[in-house]
């Protein structure tokens, strides 16, 4: 009688950490984002323009240098940082200047940011310096956009594509 | 009479703090404990509880068998991923879907054994001393297991693994190294790419291989690794596993669309609660949160808490070079070397940096007989806080301080069942530093001595401070093992109880049947009384 209730007791407890698995390995649901927001994300990977002209140099300069490395101009490789801005329906709700990448900081520069937004049509507005210039910007996109509940609207930079794109 | 009885304290001139710790882990042991004796009540030997890093093991295996299976029949690009696993779900729900399904709930139950073995283990304070090398072995585990675990996600290429992706290349983009947002390829859906997607399956091959060398390590530097849990533990975990993949199988989501946020997902909470949490957080904070404690785990076995037990000692006249102890050593700190004096023998050497102080092998070693004719005893390997030397002595003045009625001797363990609360005019009880420390002999020599009877009180199986020494003592005295107890010692005399602490119950009912048996009328004036 003993034995049998230490079957019993064995099974039970198996089949409860079995249960246990299989409950929490799917319940509760997950909602990621709220019903009736979409996605409007930011994924840009853009190298600034250089921050300073080539420079032509003079025979001088040229004789001091090794006969290798003897080009005729000479392009500091520094870029400028990029400069994002973002409005949405009027409103400014991101702005944000990302440095380039690497030690001469001569790479790309780098944004990614996710910014939820009720679903239906928004003016948007995406602006982007890429120069050394102070004030305003070099590109410039306004469009207005629908989005329905979950859908992901990706604003990146493609010069191939004419600039500022949203996928 | 000496008494071997180890409370943990502190180390000499420690701060409080430390004490506080003790205090801390010592009311947490207690309370696992209970929990771990109600199961026992309850299912006896099959207490998962007491198998929790064999039964971890045992999933992984599940994992590798489940996860070849699956590698062989999916198709790995991008856009045959997910439709490859949906059929398989759908088409061969009897194998595949099944197969699919055990794979994923072992990974479950792999991680909830882990964390409650890791749980189990520290709350025991078992990360000290010549633990520190499992220990910190088995933390590096941790962070392999959860990259193995989130990976196995992203193959199956559905919504949830979409979200899984994403999210994870959010956690990782915290850390400003690299030149291009990782989130960025899986941002639209040309960027996941069938390069991109060969990565991930990498990931998902090679860091459970990984996982595999730092499992190895981790058991390195302990004798017969328990990587399989005992017939009965693997019979009810497997067919628990199985029955649930059967019963519920794993369906995937939709397919992965990265113009659609996922929703409503079927989150596996055992492996991607890291996910909501980083959204209720912020990927710095899971950061710091890992990192301190990756680190706080590692920095454990550093912190002086409780003083090292002292190692055991090899006397070169006594050692015949016989590898007993190096059979027996639980934590494999004993090897052989040639014998500096009598050329063509060997002797013992300890490594004192693995070994536990347990006394298992002075337990082993041949000449700690009391049957030798030496005026003091002296064996081939002693412990020298608690010599086998000491150990007669006790047994011997134990005895002669006794009555004469039903003499019994109590033969108990510094981590078990508390015997020294047993001792009386009729009781003699002799703590050890672990039941295997016990010479066989000893047993033979209480009887000669005018015992009655011996109760060997051992720890519960899967309870052993030591791993091992129950099943060595077990063994020995019942003539499986060397050195044996002699077949001519009466064994009606001599009893083998099985108890934890808290357990002494166990010993006393025991007690009571040997005394019982051998001297009923003494026992019916115990009764009396």
């Amino acid at each position: 009688m003993r034995q049998l209730r230490t079957w019993i007791a064995q099974i039970a407890l198996y089949a409860l950490f079995a249960l246990c698995i299989g409950v929490f390995s799917g319940w509760p649901r997950y909602q990621h984002l709220d019903p009736g927001l979409a996605l409007i994300k930011l994924s840009l990977l853009h190298q600034g323009q250089r921050l300073h002209d080539c420079v032509t140099q003079t025979p001088e300069e040229l004789a001091k240098l090794p006969p290798n490395m003897r080009a005729p101009t000479r392009c500091p490789r520094e870029r400028a940082p990029i400069s994002v801005e973002i409005e949405i329906d009027g409103q400014r709700v991101y702005t944000a200047t990302a440095q380039p990448s690497g030690l001469s900081h001569d790479g790309v520069a780098a944004m990614y940011r996710r910014m939820p937004v009720a679903a239906g049509a928004h003016d948007l507005v995406v602006r982007l310096r890429d120069s050394a210039r102070r004030n305003g910007f070099d590109h410039v996109r306004s469009e207005r956009v629908t989005l329905v509940p979950a859908e992901i609207l990706v604003i990146d930079y493609s010069a191939e594509h004419g600039g500022i794109t949203l996928q | 009479m000496s008494s071997a009885r180890s409370v943990p304290t502190r180390v000499g001139g420690a701060p409080a703090l430390q004490q506080v710790v003790l205090t801390i882990e010592s009311a947490a042991a207690a309370l696992w404990d209970r929990v771990e004796v109600s199961l026992d009540a309850l299912v006896g030997v099959a207490n998962p509880l007491r198998h929790l890093g064999s039964l971890a093991f045992l999933c992984f295996w599940l994992l590798a068998l489940s996860g070849i299976y699956l590698f062989a029949v999916i198709d790995t690009s991008v856009d045959d991923a997910w439709r490859s696993i949906d059929d398989l779900t759908r088409d061969s729900w009897w194998l595949g879907g099944w197969i699919r399904s055990l794979h994923r709930y072992a990974a479950d139950a792999f991680v909830l054994f882990t964390a409650a073995h890791v749980l189990r283990e520290l709350v025991h304070g078992r990360y000290r001393h010549f633990r520190r090398f499992s220990w910190l072995t088995g933390v590096a585990v941790l962070p392999l297991i959860t990259v193995s675990a989130i990976g196995g996600f992203w193959l199956n290429w559905d919504q949830l693994g979409q979200y899984s992706a994403t999210a994870s290349a959010e956690l990782l983009d915290w850390w400003p190294i690299f030149a291009s947002p990782f989130a960025r390829n899986f941002a639209v859906a040309s960027a996941v790419s069938d390069r991109l997607f060969s990565l991930l399956v990498f990931v998902h091959l090679g860091v459970p291989l990984l996982l595999l060398f730092a499992l190895w390590f981790h058991v390195q530097r302990i004798a017969r690794a328990a990587v399989f849990p005992p017939r009965l533990v693997s019979v009810l975990a497997l067919s628990s596993l199985l029955s649930l993949a059967l019963l519920q199988p794993v369906q995937s989501h939709a397919a992965a669309d990265l113009s659609l946020v996922p929703r409503a997902l079927a989150l596996d909470w055992w492996l991607l609660f890291v996910h909501p949490l980083t959204e209720v957080t912020s990927p710095g904070f899971i950061w710091l949160l890992a990192g301190m404690l990756i680190l706080g785990l590692c920095a454990l076995p550093f912190v002086p808490m409780t003083p090292r037990a002292a190692v055991a000692v090899v006397d070169p006249a006594n050692c015949s070079g016989c590898r007993l102890c190096v059979e027996d050593c639980p934590y494999t700190a004993i090897t052989m070397q040639p014998h500096p004096l009598l050329r063509g023998r060997e002797l013992a050497l300890v490594d004192a940096d693995l070994c536990a102080g347990c006394g298992i092998c002075s337990g082993a070693c041949p000449s700690s007989t009391p049957f030798r004719s030496v005026a003091e005893l002296r064996t081939g390997i002693d412990m020298p806080q608690l010599p086998v030397a000491q150990v007669l002595r006790d047994l011997q003045q134990g005895l002669a301080g006794t009555s004469d009625g039903s003499r019994i001797v109590v033969f108990g363990c510094d981590h078990g069942a508390d015997v020294t609360r047993l001792a009386g005019p009729d009781c003699v009880s002799l703590p050890l530093l672990c039941t295997a420390m016990l010479p066989p002999a000893f047993i033979e020599q209480a009887l000669r001595d005018g015992a009655q009877g011996v109760v060997v009180v051992s720890c519960a199986e899967g309870r052993c401070e030591f791993r091992l020494g129950p099943r060595w003592i077990n063994e020995r005295v019942s003539g499986e093992r060397a050195p044996h107890l002699r077949a001519s010692v009466p064994r009606e005399r001599v009893v083998q109880v099985a108890a934890g602490r808290g357990g002494l119950s166990q010993v006393i009912d025991a007690l009571s049947a040997l005394r019982q048996r051998i001297d009923p009328a003494h026992a019916a004036k115990d009764s009396a009384a």
